[in-house]
């Protein structure tokens, strides 16, 4: 009791930290003082020994990870919930907005999916002058900054060329803000190349916005559509991910004896236990936690039925080249042809058993697998597929390494290339290793540049300045920044050579 | 046509610095300069198979075989310590490249490129071998998109640039120094040559830049931005400048002890430029 109060008081007089964030650091101590739900032992020891993770959601999940509202029925329809007439003015279309994000929880309470805007807004901006949208737009972005400072807050804009998302780009590129984080869906046969210039200029002034491969997600998805959240989970509109559970698989490399062990029983054996442990998270959320009881499904914002289990993989680097150390090849991962092969047939058979599992209360019946790109505590284990910060190489043998994974993760992967900053001097260039990506198979492209405060740690956006003022124990008034300051110090990812990173969560206080 | 072979030091598949976009660069080996400012100095001579770079080669990449050297590249960590110890600039570690490979490169690459540039060394040097590539390139279906450039000291003779010129989309041109005693002195030879070959292929409506290199109390006078305005305003109202600041990195020993050029001089110059009515004048995003 003693170690609680003493944790607990930590948390309330903590320095850096300003009162929302001492608030929410207490409500996850809180949850966690609560009973897990019930784990068989092979999987309860699983997670112990961290061969298995529940990305630290907590103990008792009476909200899904992840939420992305279908924003079209509240801009249409108002809210008899929260007394809101239908809005008719683009005034009152973002206003009507700015309400509904404080009502769409996530893990992290501040939304993750703050909708398709350009959708959501072109048909309240007939009348309103380029230059008007242009300020409200602005206004806009300076209130989600300020109001929901969480770089895991994620709007989308695309595929077609409009004015509400050259708008949007022209403020982001102007702000540089870390929220919200932003992905432009990109189809050749829909966008136009001068937007698709437009939003990789703006990686180049400011690491943002993400290029999705709207032709490759959109076919897995069906009419209501998909979503890029978070940092770029791709998941269905009017649902989201009811959890993320995540295999290391340099822990299960380490339990194999050879290449053939780790196939035939080891990753089949550890992929069943996270299973199992998503499974008892999903079981609680819908059987326990009356969550789907709220307006959000009465409204029809959400749809119990659309919500999937994100299935997570990460440090696939680590577990190749233990595997073939175990088989006495020298080859590394991301350099090795035999190397990066044995990678792709991981990456394949982690796939069949995804789509062979049915699991109950989720969306089409399975779990969809994703390339986790690591949380801050991750030590010695890369993101997802990545290759390992500091070694990668030039850009283009990069995404030629990693391509052949992409077809396998239907619920997001990404790898961040780091780009030095003489691209300042030629942005074309930009443009040219944003469409050799997406046309080699990349689901997603993301870049950092060099030279650039704003840069992506993990996923998220964070400001080197404010970490660095974040270290002189100043505090940050984003949730982000403490999550990447150890995330920086404890896995390496600023040592990354001029190129990419990506996000995730802060799982709790101290850790 | 496409077995003719190049001596090539170098290939790169992402360069953002050597033309429009993301270009496939293939560095020639040799020149005709001998800059005391060069920064890869081991792209200028050519091997004559001597042998000193085997004993300082401690992954055992190099051998002499029937007086040639022959380099293993599977063995080489990349220590660089044979390019230190060769006694005329040279590297044992060129690869004979055909037409036909780079053509398989560029395929290989196609989604990721703007074009190809040749660059060296002095890509010229091997002028019959250029013209193929180029011209294969133009002609093959999947490849004709990619633009054709050089990157050159322009040291090259009005024949030789007829030729050259219908087959390139782009120059860009280095100019060492317009007085001719100084140019001299920085690179052995004389700069009439390159000063009539801009003007050659500007008039054919090919170059895309040029290039100087801002050298503290030698190219950064008076005199010698003067020459440079005048020059660049000759060739056109949209010439586009590229102002190189001169840096330590990667050169030998005399210029090591030369001052550096700083982002304050190089905006200054540039400024001085902008305002003279050149419209297009490139800085260095970093100084190292």
């Amino acid at each position: 009791m003693q170690e609680i109060i003493e944790k607990l008081q930590n948390i309330t007089d903590d320095k850096t930290l300003n009162p929302a964030q001492k608030a929410r650091y207490l409500s996850i101590e809180a949850e966690n003082m609560l009973p897990y739900p019930a784990l068989d032992a092979q999987t309860a020891e699983a997670l112990k020994q961290r061969v298995i993770c529940d990305m630290y959601e907590g103990h008792a999940p009476y909200k899904p990870r992840y939420v992305l509202p279908d924003y079209s029925i509240v801009l249409k329809n108002g809210s008899a919930y929260l007394e809101l007439p239908p809005p008719e003015t683009l005034d009152e279309a973002i206003n009507t907005l700015m309400i509904a994000y404080h009502h769409v929880p996530s893990v992290t309470g501040i939304p993750v999916y703050i909708g398709q805007l350009d959708d959501l807004l072109l048909p309240f901006c007939d009348g309103v002058s380029d230059d008007a949208l242009y300020r409200k737009i602005k206004l806009f972005w300076r209130y989600l900054d300020r109001v929901l400072p969480d770089a895991f807050m994620h709007a989308n804009i695309g595929p077609t060329d409009n004015r509400v998302a050259r708008a949007i780009l022209r403020v982001d590129a102007e702000l540089k803000q870390i929220a919200p984080n932003l992905t432009f869906l990109y189809d050749p046969k829909i966008s136009s190349e001068d937007i698709l210039a437009m939003a990789t200029n703006n990686i180049v002034e400011c690491s943002k916005p993400h290029i999705a491969n709207h032709p490759l997600h959109a076919k897995l998805f069906d009419d209501r559509g998909y979503g890029i959240v978070s940092c770029y989970n791709v998941l269905p509109i009017a649902g989201g991910a009811s959890t993320l559970t995540r295999v290391n698989l340099k822990e299960v490399a380490l339990r194999a004896d050879s290449v053939v062990h780790f196939f035939a029983e080891v990753l089949p054996h550890y992929m069943e236990l996270n299973f199992r442990l998503a499974k008892v998270r999903v079981d609680y959320l819908f059987n326990k936690s009356n969550f789907f009881t709220s307006f959000l499904v009465e409204e029809g914002w959400i749809d119990p039925d659309r919500f999937t289990v994100m299935y997570g993989i990460y440090a696939m680097a680590e577990a190749v080249n233990i595997l073939q150390e175990k088989e006495g090849l020298a080859g590394q991962y991301g350099f090795d042809d035999v190397a990066n092969k044995l990678g792709y047939r991981m990456s394949e058979e982690m796939a069949r058993i995804v789509k062979n599992r049915p699991l109950e209360n989720v969306w089409r019946g399975r779990a969809m697998l994703h390339s986790q790109a690591g949380i801050s505590i991750d030590e010695g284990a890369t993101p997802g597929v990545r290759i390992p910060y500091g070694t990668e190489p030039d850009p283009v043998s990069h995404v030629q390494a990693l391509a052949p994974h992409h077809q396998y993760y239907s619920s997001g992967i990404s790898e961040i290339l780091t780009v030095d900053e003489t691209i300042k001097n030629n942005p074309e260039a930009m443009l040219q290793l944003c469409k050799g990506a997406l046309e080699s198979g990349f689901r997603e492209f993301t870049a950092n540049v060099a030279s650039n405060d704003l840069v992506r740690v993990t996923g998220y956006m964070v400001r080197l300045s404010d970490i660095a003022k974040f270290k002189a124990c100043k505090g940050s008034r984003t949730n982000t920044t403490a999550l990447a300051s150890e995330a920086a110090d404890g896995t390496g990812i600023l040592d990354r050579k001029p190129r990419v990173v990506g996000h995730e969560l802060y799982p709790s206080y101290g850790q | 046509m496409n077995s003719i072979q190049a001596t090539v030091n170098k290939i790169l598949t992402y360069s953002c610095v050597d033309g429009p976009g993301n270009r496939l660069v293939i560095f020639l080996q040799g020149c005709n300069f001998s800059c005391v400012t060069c920064h890869n100095p081991y792209t200028v001579g050519l091997c004559n198979h001597c042998g000193d770079c085997i004993p300082a080669c401690h992954a055992n990449a190099l051998e002499l075989i029937d007086g040639q050297i022959a380099f293993d590249p599977s063995a080489c960590d990349q220590c660089d310590a044979c390019l230190d110890i060769c006694p005329i600039s040279a590297s044992p570690m060129v690869q004979n490249i055909s037409v036909a490979d780079i053509l398989e490169i560029a395929r290989k690459n196609k989604p990721f490129l703007s074009g190809i540039t040749v660059s060296g060394g002095e890509a010229t040097l091997q002028l019959k071998f250029v013209i193929t590539l180029f011209e294969a390139i133009k002609a093959d279906s999947e490849l004709k998109s990619l633009t054709c450039f050089v990157d050159t000291n322009g040291h090259l003779g009005a024949q030789s640039w007829g030729r050259l010129l219908p087959v390139t989309d782009g120059v860009m041109l280095d100019i060492k120094a317009f007085d001719p005693a100084l140019h001299h002195g920085l690179t052995g030879q004389n700069n009439a040559k390159t000063l009539k070959a801009a003007k050659t292929v500007r008039d054919a409506d090919k170059l895309y830049e040029l290039r100087f290199l801002v050298i503290p109390g030698k190219t950064d006078t008076e005199a010698e931005i003067d020459g440079l305005t005048k020059f660049a305003l000759s060739l056109g109202p949209d010439i586009r400048v590229r102002l190189n600041a001169f840096q330590h990195h990667g050169v030998r020993a005399e210029a090591q002890g030369w001052e550096t050029m700083t982002k304050t001089g190089i905006d200054k110059i540039a400024a001085h430029l902008r305002k003279a009515g050149i419209p297009e004048v490139i800085t260095p995003a970093f100084y190292l």
